[in-house]
């Protein structure tokens, strides 16, 4: 087994130097150009799902012109299935504080954030500890950004980019219409950067490393290395970091308990991928895309129970504004229930797959569109599940 | 994001249904449509407010997008190829109103909204007959508030498309309405969702206006005031205010800005009130007794220097702007007009002076009126007002609720002859008509003090007091100076009269949160809680946006024109009551019948 290994990365939580914020006080030296040119050189995506290139946001972020930018470190990490980025921020903060500077830095910013998670009020206390010992490093090499944590109380719909700005903002956690995007109109109106935890975390590796190094890892859609949530059934539940671009049948070999039947990527707003795709799937902006969840179910598990988990999750966790998500998501958890107790025929599947379709195409933000993904694939691939 | 210099905006092209269209930069796919005449199905988008993007009816396909992007959100941009009507966008759509359906509580016969309703209308559009989905009402807990004397709010009903909210605080900066919960939970709500009458809601009825379904709408007394009109022991007197005969046409099929009074008076006799009255006399009898309160508090100012004297001086015949005030500025109930309003002297006179002149027992007259407001529900319940012995009004409708009795009655409104309000308190002037509107009160006001201190009409041409006609979103300053006064006038001679007009609360608040710091210095203040005044009051016909309001606006100052008495203190029946009945201005008499005091509320 040991030679089919996946390949074990230490990017994220590796000590590469023993002086603390040494590659912040060799970055600020570096031209922003310099910089951006090595972010798109590294052909680093956004960690935190949707995959948008991150050279790309801060430099359409950068060219906007406004007295006042701000940097934006999601740490809403919500996501079922998920919990890569308390790891993160339990042990390298540092590296995101940097990673932050350094977007400050490049776009122009004078003022980051942290929005962390609620329910990740204990990690505060240590984070606000190394805060200090980043805003007395950031003085000392003279670079004006400072950071502040706000926390949220336990919304998921405020780990949507647009609704965290309203929630900091101080209104109700609801998602703006889009455009304009955070590039132009973000926190307080203003120009915003915002990147997940573990992307700033990889821009101080690139900025470390530098892109060729980066680069070598995973594959040319998806460059570098990214760390998963492996939960559910598995001998060795916990935090791993590998290389983009894996294979699904591999990574199961490695981590399931030999009785795997499906792999839900990406939590419930991800896709569920069943024993038959295990093959042909790779992990991997080119095929199945992550924030790092995956949740392995073994024959013991019923599809239909997971799904209505899902639902269930979203019915109560959409902000409720838009109808296709406030009332598809109770549609679709019903109309499960009614088709399982046989009140609806098996027919009426295929309505609410058409139903799930339109809430991809009409719903105000990534919550209600995502839906769709694990309705879809769950509904399609253990059909008889949902009817039997 | 506006282009504030005056450049002209750059264009953008775009293709919508294969008809090519050049727009203004920013300019949304939901106008661009309107102008090449595309009529994109709308819920929770409405002129007047800000873009939601809640409801996603609007949604529309853009070539080499996947999503479908709602149009009344997104801005046009160059080279956009957009379907608004493809296979893609039919169905989206079909499944986004069933599932609105699926939600609302959808018997419609039960409901006042029924054939007005803006999702019923859509619904029969798309044939929805078969119910494509689960419904869903059982599952929600839905509440009725039917607590409140002037608006009902149900629950069941709402669409969750937030105008309401939306027109709470962004043209009222009320904020009564607020969003709670989330998710299938998530709700139109009050503070700690307690019953509308034990919030700041001001009963201004914007949201009623605005509101696509039956989820809001106006307590009505409809059958109440039938009942009173066929009880023969009851003497019916109905008045009506000046913004209903500009706006009832609306309700009754017509275009906006027509005059029906004389229509209005004929179907009002043939429902079968015992006498059809004008408000607008007492709209008459509000300024001669405000003016004269004014030019007492300025005596007291300039005069006697009493430190204690009130100034400026506001208004009070709006009854949203009463309540809003005791809510968010109860310190400044002092300088309140201590008048009621229009609609409540009637009510006191109807019920003393009316009765003693038509030799009637106060206790067999009903006194009902037609409001273009559901706030003078509110008013007229208030214990206050009942200073005749009886409930001064007994029954408010709005200008909608005339219009349901007039189309119950079977009366082709177009077609009825014109005809005269009756004698005893009927008789109107331009002055009282013009209370209609934003502006009206302060303009009406000045013709009559100005004339009343120096003896000669306001220089302005025309008795049109233009500097004071506010209009909508904006807060109208003015300063008429006096001269030549006469000798027992003269500590006003070369005073120059500041004034202010708001309309519109969230103008109020800005107006007396700027009195309040200390940045403005009025001596006279008008406000009118609705947009552009009453012609915009909550109990107008629905729809409402600018251009009707404007239309309707040009219809009252028309209306003014036309009178052959333009002065309050010359309409005939004013100077009768006081040599009858009242005595002078301020006298004891009208202190206790004309005059009232008021609550300080709190905002929670």
């Amino acid at each position: 087994m040991s030679d089919t290994k996946l390949k074990r990365v230490d990017l994220i939580f590796g000590e590469y130097s023993n002086v603390k914020y040494k590659v912040l006080s060799d970055t600020i030296k570096r031209s922003n150009d310099e910089i951006l040119d090595d972010l798109l050189e590294s052909g680093l995506r956004g960690r935190g799902g949707a995959g948008f290139p991150t050279a790309m946001k801060w430099k359409l972020t950068s060219q906007v012109p406004s007295d006042e930018k701000y940097v934006i470190c999601n740490a809403d990490e919500g996501e079922p299935g998920t919990f890569k980025d308390r790891e993160i921020l339990t042990r390298v903060p540092r590296k995101v504080f940097s990673g932050m500077a350094i977007c400050g830095k490049v776009i122009g910013a004078r003022k980051g954030y942290m929005y962390l998670r609620g329910e990740y009020k204990f990690l505060l206390p240590d984070l606000l500890k190394e805060l200090d010992y980043y805003h007395t490093h950031a003085r000392n090499i003279g670079l004006d950004f400072t950071i502040e944590i706000r926390q949220g109380s336990g919304a998921y719909i405020c780990g949507e980019e647009s609704a965290l700005f309203e929630s900091m903002e101080g209104n109700r956690g609801e998602p703006r219409n889009k455009p304009p995007y955070p590039t132009t109109y973000g926190y307080m109106g203003k120009p915003t950067v915002i990147n997940n935890v573990e992307t700033f975390v990889n821009v101080m590796m690139i900025m470390r490393l530098g892109p060729i190094q980066f680069k070598l890892l995973g594959t040319s859609d998806s460059r570098g290395s990214k760390v998963f949530s492996v939960s559910g059934d598995t001998p060795i539940a916990g935090i791993y970091e590998l290389e983009l671009g894996m294979p699904l049948d591999r990574f199961v070999d490695e981590f399931g308990d030999g009785d795997a039947k499906a792999v839900q990527v990406g939590g419930a707003s991800g896709f569920c991928v069943p024993r038959k795709k295990f093959k042909d799937t790779v992990i991997g902006f080119e095929g199945v895309p992550t924030g790092g969840s995956m949740m392995l179910f073994n024959s013991s598990r019923s599809m239909y129970n997971v799904l209505h988990n899902y639902l269930e999750f979203f019915e109560e966790e959409s902000c409720g504004q838009c109808t296709p998500c406030r009332v598809g998501c109770q549609q679709l958890r019903k109309g499960i229930e009614a088709v399982k107790k046989g009140e609806k025929k098996a027919g009426y599947l295929d309505q609410l797959m058409k139903l799930s379709e339109s809430m991809k195409l009409t719903a105000k933000c990534g919550l209600g569109q995502s839906v769709a993904n694990s309705f879809s694939s769950i509904v399609y691939n253990f059909k008889e599940e949902m009817i039997y | 994001m506006k282009n504030t210099k005056n450049e002209s905006p750059k264009q953008v092209n775009l293709t919508i249904d294969g008809l090519q269209i050049s727009v203004d930069e920013g300019t949304t796919i939901l106008e661009a449509a309107r102008q090449l005449n595309i009529h994109i199905p709308t819920l929770c988008y409405h002129e007047d407010l800000c873009v939601a993007g809640n409801c996603r009816v609007c949604i529309v396909e853009q070539e080499k997008v996947k999503s479908l992007p709602a149009s009344c959100a997104t801005p046009a941009s160059e080279g956009m190829v957009i379907h608004t009507n493809s296979m893609k966008v039919r169905l989206a759509r079909k499944h986004i109103v069933e599932l609105l359906l699926s939600e609302h509580n959808a018997d419609c016969t039960k409901c006042y909204k029924n054939g007005i309703c803006e999702l019923q209308g859509l619904a029969s559009q798309m044939l929805t007959g078969d119910h494509m989905f689960l419904d869903l009402v059982p599952d929600h807990k839905y509440s009725i508030d039917m607590f409140n004397t002037a608006i009902i709010k149900d629950d069941s009903r709402c669409i969750r498309c937030q105008r309401c909210v939306r027109t709470c605080e962004e043209l009222q900066g009320v904020s009564a309405l607020g969003v709670a919960y989330r998710g299938n939970k998530m709700k139109i709500s009050t503070f700690y969702e307690h019953p509308l009458f034990e919030v700041v809601c001001t009963n201004c009825g914007q949201c009623v206006n605005r509101c696509p379904t039956g989820a809001l709408i106006e307590r009505n007394y409809i059958d109440q005031v039938w009942d009173a009109i066929y009880d023969t022991t009851k003497h019916v007197v109905v008045q009506t205010a000046p913004a209903v005969r500009i706006a009832l046409g609306e309700a009754l099929g017509m275009p906006p800005g027509k005059i029906v009074t004389g229509k209005m008076v004929s179907a009002l006799k043939r429902l079968g009130f015992d006498a059809v009255l004008d408000t607008d006399f007492t709209a008459d009898l509000t300024i001669i007794e405000e003016g004269n309160e004014l030019l007492t508090r300025l005596k007291k100012a300039l005069l006697d220097k009493d430190p204690n004297v009130s100034l400026p001086m506001a208004t009070s015949c709006s009854p949203g702007w009463i309540k809003f005030i005791e809510h968010t500025f109860p310190e400044f109930l002092g300088n309140l007009s201590t008048c009621k309003s229009p609609q409540q002297m009637f009510g006191a006179l109807a019920k003393t002076y009316y009765c003693q002149k038509r030799k009637l027992d106060a206790k067999n007259v009903v006194s009902v009126s037609i409001m273009p407001c559901t706030a003078k529900k509110f008013e007229a319940n208030r214990p206050e007002m009942r200073s005749s012995g009886y409930k001064d009004v007994d029954f408010v409708l709005t200008t909608r609720e005339l219009g349901i009795m007039i189309k119950q009655a079977g009366l082709d409104f177009e077609a009825l002859p014109e005809e005269h309000f009756d004698s005893i308190m009927g008789a109107s002037t331009g002055a009282a008509v013009i209370f209609g509107t934003t502006g009206g009160v302060m303009e009406a006001a000045l013709r009559t003090v100005y004339e009343v201190v120096t003896g000669r009409e306001i220089p302005f041409e025309g008795l049109n007091v233009t500097i004071v006609r506010g209009s909508e979103g904006e807060v109208r300053e003015a300063t008429v100076k006096i001269e030549k006064t006469k000798p027992e006038w003269k500590f006003l001679d070369g005073v120059e009269l500041k004034c202010v007009v708001a309309n519109g609360l969230a103008h109020a608040k800005k107006v007396m949160q700027d009195v309040k710091d200390g940045k403005a210095h009025y001596h006279f203040i008008e406000i009118m809680a609705c947009p552009g005044g009453c012609l915009g009051g909550g109990g107008q016909p629905i729809p409402t946006n600018k251009e009707i309001r404007t239309k309707r606006k040009q219809a009252i100052y028309e209306e003014d024109m036309g009178m052959p008495v333009r002065k309050s203190h010359e309409n005939p029946d004013v100077e009768m009551i006081y040599k009858e009945f009242l005595g002078h201005p301020l006298g004891h008499k009208s202190h206790e019948l004309l005059h009232t005091h008021y609550t300080p509320r709190k905002r929670y």
